[in-house]
């Protein structure tokens, strides 16, 4: 079973991560009761606050990758470095888009200036989307790898300070869930929001499995060409 | 439709389109990938083929 397991690791990722997705989806749009200050709109959370924490987690790990590969110089670290960024960015952009729905129908506006959870969050995205632009600026190589490495290190600081400015700044526009006292919301509605943030969690990591996959076979690809013209 | 509930719908469509997109590029560089390996299959053959002519005229001349 458990070397059937590693060599479909892929598709068997994938499986999971449809079937969170479709049970996720049945608990808030069947099950969970409707949020009594927010209404309906309050679903959004569902989806919103998991692809955060999943973009978080992207992040880190590329970050973690990262300094793997500055510790080992190696290769395949970088690319999983790159791949995990990638995947972080999209979330990323995910958490934005959704968050800016949910803000217009809860304040009334797409965005506002004065959450500071917002602005640090658009700050490490841009910090992010910025990192490549650095990685296709040099050629590829060993050069390249490591500046990418190192970039992708000083990131993962904005992660905790991201995370923290909402309850360091008591910003009052933005909800805090999640106290030092716990969630912040009926027993239902935390099972829910742990069902979509495991589903998110398997869809970013089937995604990572497929997209690093493919950067393989293209530069294995590319080595057979090599040796072949 | 209530104004809360098209909200609902545009943000899960817009996570629904971007997976669904993230598929279609994965899709296109998959054919991508089949293509050139198809070359990459007929570069080896014609290579074979060569090196087969190669030998069997260095054969004949030897005989």
């Amino acid at each position: 079973m458990s070397t059937w397991l590693r060599n479909n690791a892929g598709p068997a990722t994938a499986v999971l991560a449809s079937t969170l997705i479709c049970a996720s989806i049945a608990l808030i749009f069947f099950w969970v009761p409707e949020d009594a200050d927010q209404g309906f709109s309050q679903k959004i959370f569902y989806f919103h606050v998991p692809l955060a924490i999943t973009s978080y987690a992207c992040f880190g790990w590329g970050a973690l990758k990262a300094f793997v590969h500055l510790w080992k110089r190696s290769p395949e670290a970088d690319l999983q470095s790159y791949v995990a960024i990638h995947l972080g960015v999209i979330f990323g952009a995910l958490t934005l888009i959704t968050g800016s729905i949910w803000a217009k129908a809860s304040w009334g506006v797409w965005w506002t200036w004065s959450s500071q959870q917002l602005v640090l969050f658009l700050v490490l995205f841009l910090f992010y989307s910025a990192y490549f632009m650095l990685r296709f600026s040099v050629d590829p190589g060993p050069a390249r790898a490591n500046l990418s490495a190192v970039y992708a290190l000083f990131g993962v600081v904005l992660i905790p300070v991201s995370f923290l400015a909402i309850r360091l700044a008591e910003d009052f526009i933005h909800p805090t869930v999640f106290t030092s006292a716990g969630p912040q919301m009926a027993g239902s509605m935390f099972f829910t929001f742990c069902v979509s943030l495991a589903a998110m969690i398997a869809l970013a990591a089937a995604l990572y499995r497929l997209e690093l996959t493919g950067k393989r076979l293209d530069a294995t690809m590319r080595r057979l060409r090599e040796a072949l013209e | 439709m209530s104004a809360g509930e098209k909200y609902v719908a545009a943000a899960y469509l817009a996570v629904f389109v971007a997976v669904l997109v993230y598929l279609v590029i994965m899709q296109l560089k998959l054919q991508r990938l089949q293509r050139e390996l198809a070359e990459l299959a007929e570069l080896a053959r014609e290579r074979r083929e060569r090196e087969h002519q190669v030998a069997s005229r260095e054969a004949a001349e030897v005989g």
